[in-house]
């Protein structure tokens, strides 16, 4: 198995949804879509953005698209304009979770190379590939 | 009707205050039938309704009518129709507007429709009373709780009323509260003839609309493969070209920048999507796990497969009322040692208020640079070279929140050094909106169609 960020193998967006947000995580084939599914449980995702995500995580399934839909009840530091928070919609938290480390198959190559601190040695998620894993 | 006949649909505008130039440049770069503005959010409601409270003839947005008389001339020389919700809460208003730069253009015989119906505000005492309680739909309280801090309600109207108003010969339709994918689904239900109850018709034009209603977000905008982009200065907005069947290419005119493939599209189905099994509209119920993307050549994705079901009963209503007050400052600290000196402004900030006696419902404190989108996910360098200190708070009293807005200045002299970037002055408390969706029986709303023609 080798440790590699999400962005490696998965692209996603994010927006506010109801009382928290939601994030869209999407595999670029099957194979992919299949590690997504085993490794991106609610309570994986809900431990990653502990501090942020305070209600609970929901899973969607979009097969046809190769994504998982996760809904975050109670991200945002209110609703409406409530919040203080910088990001009052939840607008980042995909690239939130796209920096989750997870292990994947030696032998499974993601057709699209991620962004280059994913796969290049140096690069800005590199370090948490090697260590950090939350 | 031709079966093979293309209908083209472009949106210029995601949201009140999207590009100034975006649907100029969709009317000159490419062929279009139909151009569609979106400018409303849940909190552009409460802000127009204030508007209006102080002078009747406003409510609606003003920046539509500028952009109006700005391309009027090329609209009808290119017989392209617009369709925006920008009357806001005042659609009359905005339609009266509209007559008035027809008339400055000369643009005699302009058909303009007006959809109105969805502003329940006075009607909500009568609602409760007829028994629709109006409860909140997350956690089932009454409206009672907040009912005397109301400020707006608006029902989302179905798209037949826009789509009435099209068929009526309306050149440009303005709304109040429809949703955003209403906006396309209204003009293909209109020009294709497309039945209330066609269902999976209904959902691929307002799985249409959904993938276009953010404006450049399905075209590269937000694009998690961001440096796969090119041409981020003349991005192009997304174009439509959709069939009586219901599927639909989604592309963007020749020459613009950006990027349409599969895997853009499929971001923006994903965003702000709930349960994708259910997806609910006033018009129809879709079942986003049925749609089927294909690549058609560069900049350019075929949709269909969409399936959908029948409509509900109820219409969401959303309700804004006054919650409080909040109000947020930032300083800039310097390094050396810039994210300690930080957290020395920040407890010495909270330490004087506590002093003073003051505490808040919320309050807020961001490390900008450091934490202030990902917490801890990030990793925190402690050796930022500079650190944005962001700090906030929220209240029901405005006089304890303008009273937070004066610790902050202080900082610059009373702190570590190399503290500064408090050039805006005091923040002031600002009017905090608390959005409060509902449901209501269809049968107690009336969508409203007028046609005005310009002499």
């Amino acid at each position: 198995m080798k440790r590699v960020p999400l962005y490696a193998l998965a692209h996603g967006r994010s927006g506010d949804k109801g009382d928290g947000s939601n994030v869209g995580i999407l595999a670029y084939d099957r194979r992919g879509y299949e590690i997504l599914r085993a490794e991106l449980t609610p309570e994986r995702v809900k431990r990653h953005f502990d501090g942020i995500v305070h209600g609970a995580v929901e899973r969607h399934e979009l097969p046809n698209l190769l994504g998982l839909n996760f809904l975050l009840h109670d991200s945002l530091g209110g609703s409406g304009s409530a919040s203080l928070k910088t990001d009052a919609q939840g607008k980042t938290h995909a690239m939130a979770l796209l920096r989750l480390v997870i292990e994947i198959p030696d032998d499974y190559e993601p057709p699209r190379p991620g962004p280059q601190g994913a796969v290049a040695p140096g690069g800005e998620l590199d370090g948490a590939a090697r260590g950090g894993a939350r | 009707m031709a079966a093979d006949r293309i209908l083209r649909i472009a949106n210029g505008q995601g949201f009140w205050g999207d590009s100034v130039d975006a649907p100029a440049r969709l009317l000159e770069e490419g062929p279009l039938d139909y151009l569609t503005l979106d400018y409303l959010a849940e909190v552009t409601m409460s802000i127009l309704q204030k508007q209006r409270r102080r002078d009747p003839s406003r409510g609606y947005a003003t920046d539509f009518v500028d952009l109006i008389r700005l391309v009027l001339p090329r609209l009808r020389e290119r017989g392209v129709r617009v369709v925006a919700n920008a009357g806001g809460v005042n659609p009359t208003a905005c339609g009266r507007a509209l007559a008035e730069v027809a008339r400055e253009h000369g643009a005699h015989g302009l058909v303009i429709g007006m959809v109105t119906g969805d502003d329940v505000l006075d009607r909500l005492d009568q609602l409760i009373a007829s028994g629709a309680p109006l409860t909140h739909l997350d956690d089932g309280r009454p409206l009672a709780a907040v009912r005397d801090r109301v400020l707006s309600a608006n029902v989302y109207l179905p798209s037949t009323a826009i789509a009435e108003a099209l068929r009526r010969g309306a050149e440009i339709v303005v709304s109040g509260r429809t949703t955003d994918p209403g906006l396309v689904l209204s003009p293909l239900m209109a020009e294709f003839g497309w039945s209330e109850s066609a269902w999976d018709l209904l959902a691929a034009g307002t799985v249409a609309g959904h993938i276009v209603e953010c404006g450049a977000q399905c075209t590269g905008g937000n694009f998690s493969r961001w440096w796969e982009v090119e041409g981020w200065d003349h991005i192009g907005y997304p174009v439509l070209e959709c069939r009586a069947d219901g599927t639909f290419v989604v592309t963007k005119h020749p020459g613009t920048g950006g990027l349409v493939r599969v895997d853009t599209v499929a971001e923006q189905l994903v965003y702000e999507l709930g349960d994708p099994a259910r997806y609910v509209t006033p018009d129809c119920t879709v079942d986003f796990r049925t749609i089927r993307l294909e690549d058609e050549g560069p900049d350019r994705v075929r949709v269909s497969g969409v399936r959908g079901g029948p409509a509900t009963d109820t219409y969401k209503v959303s309700i804004a009322y006054l919650e409080g007050y909040k109000a947020v400052g930032t300083l800039t600290i310097s390094g050396p040692d810039a994210l300690p000196k930080a957290r020395v402004c920040a407890d010495a900030l909270w330490g004087r208020l506590g002093r003073a006696g003051l505490t808040f419902e919320r309050t807020i404190t961001e490390f900008v640079g450091v934490n202030a989108c990902h917490g801890e996910l990030g990793g925190a360098p402690e050796r930022a070279p500079e650190v944005v200190l962001r700090v906030g708070v929220k209240d029901a009293s405005q006089a304890k929140v303008d009273r937070f807005g004066k610790e902050l200045a202080p900082l610059v002299t009373s702190g570590p050094p190399g503290v500064t970037g408090f050039a805006g002055g005091r923040p002031k408390a600002t009017e905090v909106l608390g959005y409060w969706p509902a449901l209501v029986p269809k049968d107690r709303v009336r969508p409203e169609v007028r046609i005005e023609v310009v002499p």
